[in-house]
C-alpha cells in the first residue's frame, strides 16, 4: 500500500514527497531526515534565498513609473488581483440576476416576443485570462498534434517522404512566432465568416500561431519514434501478415508511444512560451494581453502587475510540464530484464 | 524400401549473397535439403556460419538470391502465418499481455471463427505452455522463460504448416531450458507439425530431433552432412543418454564441428600468406613482399 502511494507519487513527479511519507509511517526516520532536509528544505530556502536578494535590490532601481516592486509589493498585488476577481464574478452574478428579473417582467408584457438578454460588459478578471490562455494553448496545442503525429508516422515509416519533408520541416522548425502571427493573422482575417464566428478571430491568430510553433518536437520525436521501432517486432508483424492499420495500430504506435509523448511534452512548453508573445499581438484576451495592456497603462503598479503575470506564467508552465510528464510516465512501459 | 516420399520443404542451389562496398559477400551457396512431413530437423553449425540466414529464409524475413525454397508445392516469397516462427528474443510485443501476443496471431488466421473459438485456441496453447495462471500479465512483466514459452504458443496457435526456431532456447538457463524443450516436442508431437530449429547445442540437437544438418562453415556455407538420429519416440532424456547411442551420435557432430574449425584455420593462414590483391603477376613490389611472405608458411610446412 505504501509502496503503491510512494510508486504513484514518482510517477507524477512527487518523488520529494516520498521521505515525508516514509517518516509519517515510521520506515528508517533517521534516513528520512537528510533526504527530507535535501528534497524540501533545501529548495524552499534557496527560494526565500532570492526573495531577499530581489527585496534587497529591487529599491535600488529607479525607473520613469517609480521603483521595482519587492517580493512583497507583488504579492499584495496578487491580492489585489484575486479580490477584484471576487468582485467581478459578483457583479457578474448580479448582472445575471437583473437579466433575468427583466426577461419575466419582459416575457409577462409582450408573451409574443422573443427576448435577448444583455451581455455582461465588464472587462475580464485575471482568473478569467489565465482561462482563456489556457483554452489557447489546449487548442493550439490539439491542432498541433493532430497534424503533427500522423506527418511524423508517415515519415517515421517511409525514408522517402522523410526525404521529401525533411528541408521544409527544418526550414520552417525555426521560424519565430513574431514572424508568423501577422502572416496568420491576415490569413485568418481574409477567411473569417464574420456573420457566423465559431472562435474569436483572435483566439483563432493565436492558437495557430502556437501550433505552427510547436508542432516541430512532437513531429521529429513521432518520426523518430516510429523509425526505430525494434526490427523483431516488425518481422513479427511480417510473420503475421498484420495488415497496414493493425501493423500501425498494435505495434507501430505503442512502441513509439514514449517518444511521441516526450515530443508532446516539448510541443506543450514551446507552445506555452510562443502563447504569451502571440496573445500581445493578436489582442487575445488572455495572460499576453493582461501584460500588454499594463504596459500600456504605465501606473505605479504596472511591474508589480506585470511580475505578477510573470511568476504565473511560471508556475503553469512548470504544472503543465509535470501534467505531461506524468502522462508520459503512464504510457511509458519498461521492459523488466530477464 | 526406397518409396518414393514427397518433400515437404525442398531447398535447392538456395544461395544467399549480400552486395557489400567490398563486393558480394557469399553466405549461403548451394544450399540442398529436402524435410519431410512431420520431421524435426535441426540446423547446426558454428556461430555465424549462417544457419540462422538459411531459417531466416524459409521464413520469407530474408530474400533468396539464388535457387528456390518450395514449401508444400509453393514456393516461399515471403512471409505468412503458415509458417510461424519462433525467435531467439521471444519477440513479443511488451505492452501487450501474453493472451493478447497470442490472439493478435489468432485474429490474422482465424478469422473465419468465432471470437469464442479464438479465445479458446488461445487459451489452449497458453495452458499447453505453463502460461495458464500467467495469461493475462503484460509481457514486459514476464520472466525470460515465461516470455519463450508465450512465443512458442503464439508460433502453435497459427496452426502453421512449419515450424521454424531460430535458437529459441539459447538465452535460457539450463534447467528452462529442458523443461520448454519438454513443451516443445510435446506439442509438435501432439500436433504432427513440422519443423525447423537452428541450435548451437549438440545435446539439445540429438534430444530434439530426426535428424541433425550439419553447415560447414562460411563464407559460402552448404550443408556438410546429415545425422539422423533413431531413437524412439517419446525419448526420454536420461534413456537415450545410457544408450552407446548416444555417444556415437555427439562425436560424429563434434568431431564434425571441430573439422570445421580447424578448416577454418587452415583457410584463414592461407589468406593471410596470399596476398589481398587475386591478381597473378602485379607490381614488382607486391611480387617481393609475396615472395617475402611465403617463407615462414613453407618452414611450418
Amino acid at each position: 500500500m505504501l509502496n503503491r502511494i510512494i510508486h504513484t507519487l514518482e510517477k507524477i513527479g512527487f518523488g520529494w514527497l516520498t521521505p515525508v511519507i516514509r517518516l509519517c509511517a515510521g520506515q528508517a526516520p533517521k534516513e528520512q531526515l537528510p533526504l527530507i532536509a535535501k528534497g524540501i528544505l533545501v529548495p524552499i530556502l534557496s527560494v526565500v534565498l532570492f526573495c531577499l536578494v530581489w527585496a534587497a535590490a529591487a529599491p535600488k532601481v529607479q525607473t520613469n513609473i517609480g521603483t521595482v516592486p519587492g517580493p512583497g509589493e507583488v504579492f499584495s498585488q496578487a491580492g489585489q488581483l484575486w479580490e477584484d476577481h471576487k468582485e467581478h464574478r459578483e457583479r457578474r452574478a448580479q448582472h445575471a440576476e437583473r437579466q433575468a428579473e427583466l426577461q419575466v417582467r419582459f416575457e409577462e408584457r409582450f408573451p409574443d416576443r422573443e427576448w435577448t438578454p444583455r451581455p455582461f460588459t465588464g472587462s475580464p478578471s485575471y482568473m478569467d485570462q489565465i482561462v482563456v490562455s489556457l483554452k489557447t494553448v489546449f487548442a493550439g496545442f490539439l491542432i498541433a498534434s493532430f497534424v503533427a503525429i500522423p506527418i511524423g508516422i508517415l515519415c517515421g515509416m517511409s525514408s522517402t517522404v522523410y526525404a521529401g519533408l525533411n528541408p521544409i520541416i527544418q526550414i520552417l522548425k525555426p521560424v519565430s512566432p513574431l514572424a508568423w502571427l501577422p502572416i496568420v493573422m491576415i490569413l485568418v482575417a481574409a477567411l473569417y465568416n464574420p456573420a457566423n464566428p465559431m472562435f474569436e478571430r483572435a483566439f483563432l491568430s493565436s492558437a495557430i500561431v502556437v501550433a505552427l510553433c510547436s508542432l516541430w518536437p512532437t513531429l521529429i520525436n513521432t518520426a523518430i519514434g516510429v523509425s526505430s521501432v525494434d526490427k523483431d517486432h516488425l518481422n513479427v508483424a511480417k510473420v503475421l501478415k498484420l495488415g497496414p492499420a493493425t501493423r500501425i495500430w498494435k505495434i507501430i504506435l505503442p512502441s513509439s508511444l514514449p517518444y511521441i509523448f516526450t515530443g508532446l511534452r516539448l510541443s506543450l512548453g514551446v507552445g506555452w512560451m510562443v502563447l504569451i508573445a502571440a496573445e500581445m499581438l493578436a489582442q487575445n484576451p488572455g495572460l499576453g494581453k493582461f501584460i500588454w495592456d499594463m504596459y500600456q497603462s504605465s501606473s505605479s503598479s504596472t511591474l508589480a502587475y506585470i511580475m505578477v503575470a510573470v511568476i504565473t506564467i511560471g508556475i503553469i508552465g512548470f504544472a503543465l510540464d509535470r501534467l505531461m510528464l506524468t502522462l508520459q510516465n503512464l504510457v511509458s512501459f519498461e521492459e523488466k530484464p530477464g | 524400401m526406397t518409396e518414393y516420399k514427397k518433400p515437404f520443404l525442398e531447398l535447392s542451389q538456395m544461395r544467399k549473397v549480400y552486395e557489400t562496398p567490398k563486393g558480394p559477400a557469399v553466405i549461403l551457396d548451394d544450399f540442398n535439403l529436402k524435410v519431410y512431413k512431420g520431421e524435426f530437423i535441426t540446423f547446426i553449425g558454428h556461430s555465424g556460419c549462417g544457419k540462422s540466414t538459411a531459417l531466416t529464409m524459409i521464413a520469407g524475413l530474408n530474400s533468396i538470391s539464388g535457387g528456390v525454397a518450395i514449401l508444400d508445392g509453393k514456393e516461399i516469397t515471403g512471409p505468412a502465418p503458415d509458417r510461424g516462427v519462433v525467435f531467439q528474443s521471444p519477440c513479443l510485443l511488451p505492452w501487450m499481455t501474453a493472451y493478447d501476443n497470442v490472439m493478435l496471431g489468432a485474429k490474422q488466421v482465424y478469422f473465419h471463427g468465432t471470437r469464442q473459438q479464438r479465445r479458446e485456441i488461445v487459451e489452449y496453447f497458453l495452458t499447453q505452455v505453463g502460461l495458464k495462471d500467467a495469461m493475462h500479465k503484460r509481457a514486459a512483466d514476464l520472466s525470460q522463460g515465461m516470455r519463450q514459452r508465450c512465443g512458442i504458443a503464439r508460433a502453435f496457435a497459427l496452426n502453421p504448416k512449419m515450424l521454424l526456431l531460430d535458437e529459441p532456447f539459447g538465452m535460457l538457463d539450463q534447467l528452462t531450458k529442458y523443461e520448454l524443450q519438454e513443451v516443445l516436442i510435446d506439442l509438435w508431437s501432439r500436433d504432427q507439425k513440422t519443423a525447423v530449429m537452428v541450435t548451437h547445442d549438440v545435446d539439445e540437437a540429438i534430444y530434439l530431433s530426426d535428424r541433425v544438418v550439419m553447415l560447414t562453415n562460411g563464407p559460402a556455407a552448404k550443408v556438410g552432412d546429415v545425422l539422423e538420429i533413431d531413437f524412439e519416440r517419446p525419448r526420454s532424456r536420461l534413456s537415450i543418454m545410457k544408450e552407446k547411442r548416444y555417444y556415437e551420435y555427439r562425436e560424429h557432430l563434434i568431431s564434425f564441428l571441430e573439422n570445421c574449425e580447424s578448416e577454418k584455420a587452415n583457410i584463414a593462414r592461407k589468406s593471410n600468406s596470399e596476398p589481398s590483391s587475386p591478381r597473378q603477376g602485379g607490381s614488382f613490389f607486391n611480387r617481393i613482399t609475396r615472395r617475402n611472405r611465403e617463407k615462414p608458411v613453407a618452414v611450418n610446412a
